[in-house]
């Protein structure tokens, strides 16, 4: 079909054939609506119940396709394939209701029957097929794997179809779905059909579970329903922000791994889109701003610094003497675990602020600013341990280490209402002598 | 249709049965962990995920030598449980969907793994991860009987073969020796069961301890991660020792069903990992049997055996949800009609006392069923009349002296549970009736120094 | 199938009993059970609760007070009895009752913002499918406000301490505009702050007519917060004003053990109709 060779840049810019073309444009739609349908999935925390879903729909497919060329009618026929099954889909979704209502199991076995006993249905109805009827099969297996590259026009618009009506679907519903995820007592007392909107959610996600086991096989669907949304997970707060990019996100991974596969020989479509889905997941995870790994680990080193500062600052007005010599700086690095490379970013950081004015072979020479900051936090250190010793119980040679703890983070209105309760039961901490500032 | 028939034959039968049945009855064991800790879908998850370990393994060592694959499985085992709880610290993210996360994606490396492999004709297939190859089990060693079976060498294999003379030309074409005894999958397997039980077996103490209370083992001074990654990498053993065989989705099933089942079973650890055994036995062959027995009745050819042990499995779950006698629904149901009868039962007697009291010991029965519904008195009457407590008469009901005793120990409850309602909850008096009437049919009684209700009745005395 | 709350065998002479509820009274539950697992949690509980009050529910760990208010509110199966909301039946008086869940009972960690939180109490004014206007907005705003929030209202949850979280809950209620206020422990583990905003925000709908029920556990500040008090262990133990029900006998009754039979009849009850026998 396409063995000719389209190149890459043709495939991308949907000059490569028909047929390829088609599938590129269906796969991307299809990921646009899993990762919009599958925020609510992972949000509602049903990201394993899809699971289950997208395996129980095998025996669906087996028995639709048997029924149907039962009755004479075309066994392959794509509509009555989907239908059975949504019928099975929806089965084992409301089978793991039973098993959760009716018995003692909790949620992950309940979960895990279905999907392996449903499977193995499907499993022995495939079988059945493949050994019982002249024409084997017919290539429903591909269901198991998917099989993008077969796919006839007419399936593509079909899963293209279901894929827009899932996108619209979300975007009316979002306000109501959004509620019904974050409170869903708070949606019920204020008269919103909580039972309704839920199988309204899951009704979507069998829809794009369905449409999307042609194309990636009924395995890996569910990866391209949880996927996006996790990935997009971290980069924003906002929930429209949310469903938007976890659509981008499955549809970039739709997009490139239907490309990407049309290239290699045997086009495992499937496998291809959901580890680009998976490498998108890896960058999001590492790199994203708003909670990916590199930024939190920035931010806590940045937390590392500022009480590094603060140790040293305070360190240096206690002793009354801007210049902190290197011995006592090298006594600080070993009390409180500073590595070297640490100790050239304090220092940096401390420069940066105007804290210290330079540094020589002899010490640390701290600038008046950094005496202040050093003279705040020992009062501040002060107070907390006065607090600690008056109110809370706890013995003196407990303080110091709850102390630092907690002096670094206190802000100024509570460090006024310590100043007030302690001056309530009459004990005021003056401000320490030391280095006048 | 006609009787389902199964003819079992040694040479192609024998080696299929015994791996389902090694592959259920090990993973059946360590599921019991499993579905107590509630992380189940750990081991669907890790079944999933051993595949592109299995792949590399096979690529690096290019043979199925059972060592690499073992390592490759337990690399890959750990490997999704320290990702799923990397992407559950590092990204918050929920468990669920963590192991969604990791396993698809990995999922997705194995086929995408074996699709290539495939292209340079190796012969690794992405539908045998899912339903294993069992048919292909058969034993290459002509084995004509049973006496043969209880050979030695018909197990090693080595089984000299005598010379193939070409009877055209005399030439002597082959003279093998066998080496197809025991299929290598079936020894795997035996291996892996007899070390999941020495596991089980040697560190029961503490899985249970584990299993109940992780944090308790841990102040304990067991390390209850350690324990969790062994039991890991066991599941991801008993994965890749069955998958070969029977596929990953039995081994989720197995992991799973029977530990489930014999959930409803017991409540005990040990008789429940007995039940497990039991299911996941019965389960692989009676599915082996009916993969080909069922199809029989309609002359139809035989269906996946694997995907047949893993119905069974569901089969035996549904009937032990229905019909096990500590929780099934049967039971439960029949309980709650004898309770609902012994209800019926007591509330005739206390009102036949009432009755008595005011000196009535003749009851008609229509008066009595505007106490006790209709249905109700009728199979209350019927049991009161057998154990002998009450007469009915030309339509009068009347007490025997055992009933009038019985009668009178529940008014003596009815009564103290109103006194200690009144007395000691801060009921008002004109409503305790109605709670004292759901509580005289109850075992715990209050234990009061009264001698009249607070309606100024008397208590009858406690026999 | 029995049923086999304490209430449902009531013979039909019974029912007689029950009392006219006036018309004016915002909440009236007649013989109210709540089982869970079918172990009985709350007890045949009648109450009126008067109108344009705050009115605490007080009592013990596990005495089912947060079950009261979702068993009024339909979170919870009832085993039996009525609840009515100004005589009429719950689905009727929905827009006229305002709820702020506990705190726990919801994912932090969810991206939406404070004033996202705050707007869903107009959701249902607004119905369904349609966006939420600038009017809504803008009355989302104005509940923010009143509760000292308006200037994190574009704040992601998450990043609101304990107080702040249970202001933008009370918030939400404000946005309801409802008449009566269920408050499942507004004031647990808040700061001074907080708990200041709380008790302003009470004060201003007593006064604007309002009545609220709130489930409170810090005993002393009951006289200076509540004008009622409901004392609840798993069954109204005394109900009123502060002034004549807050009683340290009272008190005693409802902290003491002496209900522990009742608690072991519930236990029995739950065994019973689990369909164990009895040990």
């Amino acid at each position: 079909m396409i063995d000719a060779g389209p190149s890459l840049v043709e495939t991308l810019t949907f000059r490569a054939g028909f047929n390829t073309s088609l599938v590129v444009a269906g796969t991307t739609l299809l990921g646009l609506a899993a990762g919009v349908v599958g925020v609510f999935a992972m949000l509602r925390k049903r990201a394993l119940m899809a699971d289950a879903l997208s395996h129980a729909t095998l025996p669906g497919i087996a028995a639709a396709f048997l029924a149907a060329s039962w009755l004479g009618a075309e066994g392959r026929s794509m509509p009555v394939l989907l239908a059975g099954a949504v019928f099975t889909g929806v089965l084992g979704v409301l089978a793991i209701q039973a098993i959760l209502r009716y018995t003692r199991l909790h949620e992950d076995a309940a979960i895990g029957i279905v999907l392996s006993v449903f499977f193995g249905v499907g499993v022995v109805g495939l079988s059945y097929i493949q050994a019982n009827r002249a024409d084997g099969s017919a290539g429903i297996d591909a269901f198991i794997y998917g099989q993008a590259a077969s796919m006839q026009p007419s399936d593509v618009r079909l899963m293209a179809g279901i894929a827009i009506f899932g996108v619209l679907a979300t975007a009316l519903l979002l306000k109501e779905f959004t509620l019904v995820a974050f409170n869903d007592a708070f949606a019920r007392v204020t008269g919103w059909p909580v039972s309704l909107i839920d199988l309204l959610m899951m009704a979507l996600v069998v829809l794009v579970t369905v449409a999307g086991i042609q194309a990636v096989g009924l395995i890996l669907v569910v990866a391209l329903l949880i996927i996006p949304s996790v990935a997009a997970r971290f980069w924003t707060e906002r929930i429209w922000l949310l469903v938007l990019l976890a659509g981008v996100f499955g549809a970039a991974s739709g997009y490139l791994g239907a490309v990407i596969s049309s290239m290699l020989p045997r086009k495992p479509a499937g496998a291809v889109i959901v580890l680009t889905a998976g490498g998108v997941f890896a960058l999001s995870l590492i790199a994203a701003p708003a909670r990916g790994v590199i930024a939190a680990s920035f931010r806590r080193l940045g937390l590392r610094l500022r009480i590094a500062s603060d140790h040293l600052l305070e360190a240096a007005f206690e002793r009354g003497d801007h210049l902190l010599s290197r011995a006592a700086v090298d006594d600080l690095a070993t009390v409180r675990g500073w590595s070297t490379p640490f100790r050239v970013l304090l220092l940096f950081r401390l420069r940066l602020a105007g804290f210290v004015a330079g540094s020589t072979k002899a010490g640390v020479s701290v600038s008046p600013a950094g005496l202040a900051r050093g003279q705040r936090v020992s009062r501040n250190h002060a107070l907390w341990e006065q607090y600690l010793i008056s109110d809370a119980d706890i013995a003196p040679s407990h303080v110091d280490w709850s102390v630092d703890q907690v002096e670094h983070v206190l802000s100024d209105e509570l460090i006024a209402r310590l100043e007030a309760r302690l001056a309530e039961r009459g004990i005021s901490v003056p401000a320490p002598a030391g280095h006048s500032s | 249709m006609s009787w389902p028939a199964f003819q079992f034959d040694v040479a192609l039968d024998l080696f299929p049965m015994l791996a389902g049945l090694l592959a259920a009855v090990g993973c059946g064991l360590l599921g019991n962990f499993l579905v107590l800790r509630r992380i189940s879908l750990m081991g669907d998850a890790i079944s999933h995920s051993v595949l592109p370990g299995l792949v590399i393994a096979f690529l690096i060592a290019t043979s199925r030598s059972p060592l690499a694959m073992f390592v490759g499985a337990a690399v890959a085992g750990i490997a999704t449980v320290v990702l799923v709880e990397l992407v559950k610290k590092l990204g918050r993210v929920e468990p669920g969907a963590a192991m969604g996360v990791v396993f698809s994606v990995l999922f997705a490396l194995g086929v995408l793994l074996i699709e290539s492999a495939a292209v340079r004709h190796v012969d690794l297939d992405a539908d045998c991860v899912l339903h294993g190859q069992l048919e292909t089990l058969f034993w290459t060693t002509p084995v004509q009987s049973w006496d043969e079976v209880f050979q030695l060498r018909t197990w090693t294999g080595y089984v000299i073969d005598p010379a193939v003379v070409n009877p055209e030309t005399g030439e002597v074409v082959r003279s093998a020796i066998y080496h197809q005894g025991v299929p290598r999958q079936v020894v795997t397997l035996a291996v892996m069961v007899l070390a999941a039980f020495a596991f089980v077996g040697l560190l029961f103490k503490e899985l249970r301890i584990a299993a109940f209370d992780p944090a308790l083992a841990t102040t304990l001074g067991f390390n209850a991660s350690a324990l969790h990654y062994a039991l890991m990498v066991f599941v991801a053993a008993a994965t890749v020792a069955s998958f070969e065989a029977v596929g990953s989705i039995l081994v989720i099933a197995m992991l799973i069903c029977p530990a489930a089942t014999a959930r409803l079973m017991t409540d005990r650890l040990l008789a429940q990992i007995a039940w497990s055994l039991a299911f996941a036995i019965a389960a692989s062959i009676g599915g082996y049997v009916a993969a080909t027995a069922i199809p029989s009745m309609w002359g139809k050819e035989p269906v996946n055996a694997a995907g047949s042990m893993t119905v069974a499995a569901g089969v035996l779950l549904t009937l032990a949800i229905v019909v096990s006698p500590k929780h099934g629904l049967v039971v439960r149901a029949i309980r709650r009609r004898r309770l609902a009868a012994s209800v019926a039962l007591d509330d005739l007697l206390a009102a036949l006392f009432r009755f008595a009291e005011q000196g009535e010991p003749k009851v008609p029965r229509a008066r009595l069923a505007q106490l006790v519904p209709g249905i109700r008195l009728d199979r209350a009457l019927g049991l009161a009349r057998k154990r002998d407590l009450v007469t009915l008469d030309d339509g009068l009901v009347a007490l025997t002296p055992t009933g009038l005793d019985t009668g009178g120990a529940i008014i003596r409850r009815h009564r103290l549970w109103e006194t200690y309602l009144v007395e000691q909850a801060g009921v008002s008096p004109d409503h305790v009736h109605e709670t004292a009437e759901r509580l005289e049919h109850l075992p715990p009684q209050p234990d009061l120094p009264a001698d009249t209700d607070p309606h100024g009745k008397a208590i009858p005395p406690g026999v | 199938m029995p049923e086999l709350s304490p209430t449902a065998a009531r013979r039909p002479t019974n029912l007689a009993e029950r009392p006219e509820h006036s018309p004016d009274s915002p909440l009236s539950v007649h013989a109210m059970t709540v089982a869970y697992h079918r172990k009985p949690v709350l007890w045949d509980v009648d109450y009126d609760a008067p109108p344009n009050r705050l009115i605490a529910i007080v009592g013990p760990n596990g005495a089912g007070k947060s079950t009261l208010i979702k068993g009024c509110l339909g979170l919870v199966p009832r085993s039996s009895g009525q609840v009515e909301f100004w005589g009429r039946p719950h689905g009727e008086a929905r827009s006229r009752l305002g709820y702020v869940p506990q705190r726990e009972s919801v994912d932090w960690d969810f991206p939406v913002s404070a004033l996202d939180v705050v707007c869903m109490g107009r959701y249902r004014r607004i119905g369904w499918c349609r966006p939420v206007s600038r009017k809504h907005k803008r009355a989302s705003l104005d509940a923010l406000d009143r509760v000292g929030m308006a200037d994190l209202a574009k704040r992601q949850i998450s990043q609101l301490s304990g107080g702040q979280q249970q202001r933008v809950f009370l918030a939400r209620a404000l946005a309801q505009e409802a008449e009566l206020y269920f408050m499942d422990e507004p004031f647990a583990g808040v700061d001074a702050a907080t708990e200041r905003a709380i008790v302003d925000v009470l004060r201003d709908l007593r006064a604007a007519g309002r009545t609220v029920i709130a489930v409170h556990h810090d005993l002393q500040t009951v006289p200076e917060y509540f004008d009622d008090v409901i004392l609840l262990n798993m069954r109204v133990v005394a109900s009123g004003p502060v002034a004549e029900v807050f009683t340290q006998e009272n008190l005693h009754q409802t902290y003491g053990g002496r209900l522990t039979l009742l608690a072991e009849a519930a236990e029995a009850v739950a065994r019973a109709a689990s369909g164990e026998r009895a040990p």
